[in-house]
């Protein structure tokens, strides 16, 4: 008999988790289960943030992706060409047709600072950078390392973006350095966002618009950038606003993979519109979406692939023993936002519910604070590099989980 | 028959609650509030867009969706609609505020 097909496209950490978990959950005489992903090294993504203030070696945030997938689990890597969604196959680069019966979307989302007039100029890797790619995190290192004091404008292009709290950590973080190599003084940081504040949520962005203030760090709201003038160096909005740099830190528009665009199943930014609760792709019957590369309205973290994980089992599962899909996302999502001076801030929300002050209870290490600084925080997130690699992609439960 | 103004519920941020109340009357009033006194024929192609757009998908369109689904330049865009064509033109358009993603 001809085995059943599982096909898994990105090695990231759904990728990881559904290697983990579906060995468990699936007959393996009737099923294979392969990973496409066209890396085979596979990055700490949070640990980026931590690269440039060298709090981080780029060796932490590196494994190898045969290492981390379940043995059980064929893996191929190499780069996608298109999926072929209605005859139920993956073409790859080179030609080679893989066929599935049920296929898991998970080839996230990169940056992509051509969408921006300027942006890749010739200042781009010395002093226009990003810290959302190992190559720009390793870069800004070096920048930040030279950096003499001046004009540091840190800037999100626009949303939805990877790990949306990041670029405030970055802010954050870059005060703490700055004083601690005694350049502060000499040193402007900018926040620049196109949001309305300094965060989507209505409570957490007061919270950290407050610590912005405290911190001396400028902020300038509702700024959407037309370009990034080399030559005088400065960042210009659509409506003509100006900001002077000399060090650019930049969060470039967050895209889906190409592979999506080829395929012809992506939106404008070529992710894949699914069902914000069952996880299947809305015009496909076979196909599920996990983690960044749909266009849920959640944040793109790891967390929350942790916690759609179990969905998209229950569901896949259902789907295969013809019964109805029952099991639902509600968008449960959290992270921690390190703050500087070796402390955090956790938040928790979900679709209806925002982050707000309270008490998060953790078995075994105790109530975390929710939307309050505290260093017992830090200490979650800088434990959390731990628990990633050696439970979340493992499709293990977390601590965190309530 | 077209309602009154004051029959017409806004929320605390002048985005009309319910968006069949709408009217190009409404518009009009709603833009002279923004600062836009002259309502152009394209000022209302977009208008329509973003209505047609919340009626099928139940949100305004980002701009990102305005400049590569529908073809206007965001130059222009931001000529038409001064200061953040995203939530300006939602707001003129009746439509609920377009919620940036977290």
């Amino acid at each position: 008999m001809k085995k059943k097909q599982l096909l898994i496209l990105g090695g990231g950490t759904s990728g990881n988790i559904f290697s983990h978990r579906f060995p468990k959950e699936l007959n393996m005489n009737e099923w294979d289960i392969t990973v496409v992903d066209k890396s085979p090294i596979h990055y700490y993504q949070p640990g980026f943030l931590f690269i440039p203030f060298g709090i981080y070696k780029p060796e932490d945030v590196v494994k190898n992706k045969s290492d981390l997938l379940h043995p059980k689990v064929n893996r191929i890597f190499s780069e996608i060409d298109r999926i072929l969604p209605n005859e139920n196959i993956v073409r790859l680069i080179d030609g080679i047709q893989l066929r599935y019966d049920y296929l898991i979307i998970g080839t996230g989302v990169n940056i992509a600072p051509d969408e921006v007039d300027g942006m890749k100029g010739e200042l781009w890797g010395r002093e226009v950078l990003d810290f959302y790619t190992y190559d720009g995190a390793v870069a800004l290192q070096m920048a930040m390392k030279n950096f003499r004091g001046g004009n540091l404008v840190i800037h999100v292009t626009e949303m939805p973006i990877k790990c949306p709290v990041a670029p405030l950590e970055f802010a954050f973080l870059s005060d703490d350095y700055f004083k601690r190599i005694g350049i502060r003084a000499d040193t402007h940081i900018h926040y620049v966002t196109p949001l309305s504040g300094a965060f989507t949520k209505e409570e957490a962005s007061s919270v950290f618009g407050n610590l912005l203030n405290e911190k001396n760090i400028h902020i300038h709201t509702e700024f959407n950038i037309a370009a990034v003038d080399n030559k005088s160096k400065e960042i210009i909005s659509w409506d003509n606003r100006k900001i002077p740099f000399d060090l650019l830190v930049t969060v470039p528009t967050n895209m889906g993979s190409e592979m999506i665009k080829r395929s012809g199943i992506g939106d404008e930014l070529n992710l894949i519109p699914t069902n914000p609760n069952t996880l299947k792709a809305n015009h496909f019957d076979n196909i599920f979406v996990g983690g960044d590369a749909s266009d849920i309205p959640t944040s793109k973290a790891g967390s929350v692939i942790h916690f759609q994980s179990e969905v998209i089992i229950r569901n896949l599962l259902a789907l295969i023993n013809d019964r109805p899909m029952q099991a639902e996302y509600h968008g449960h999502s959290n992270c921690f936002i390190e703050t500087g001076n070796q402390k955090a801030i956790l938040i928790d929300f979900d679709y209806q519910n925002d982050p707000t002050i309270g008490k998060f209870p953790i078995p075994s290490i105790g109530p975390l604070s929710l939307l309050k600084e505290t260093r017992l925080n830090h200490l979650g997130k800088m434990a959390f590099k731990w628990i990633y690699w050696s439970r979340i992609i493992r499709g293990k439960d977390i601590p965190f989980t309530s | 028959m077209n309602k009154q103004m004051t029959e017409v519920k806004f929320d605390e941020e002048g985005f009309l609650i319910n968006h069949t109340d709408w009217t190009e009357e409404l518009a009009k009033t709603i833009a002279d509030s923004e600062e836009i006194y002259d309502l152009s024929q394209r000022h209302f192609e977009v208008i329509y867009i973003i209505r047609d757009e919340y009626t099928l998908n139940g949100e305004a369109p980002t701009l990102r969706r305005l400049t590569k689904v529908h073809g206007f330049p965001t130059k222009e865009l931001y000529q038409l609609f001064p200061g953040g064509p995203g939530k300006k033109a939602a707001k003129i358009a009746g439509v609920k505020k377009p919620h940036g993603c977290i």
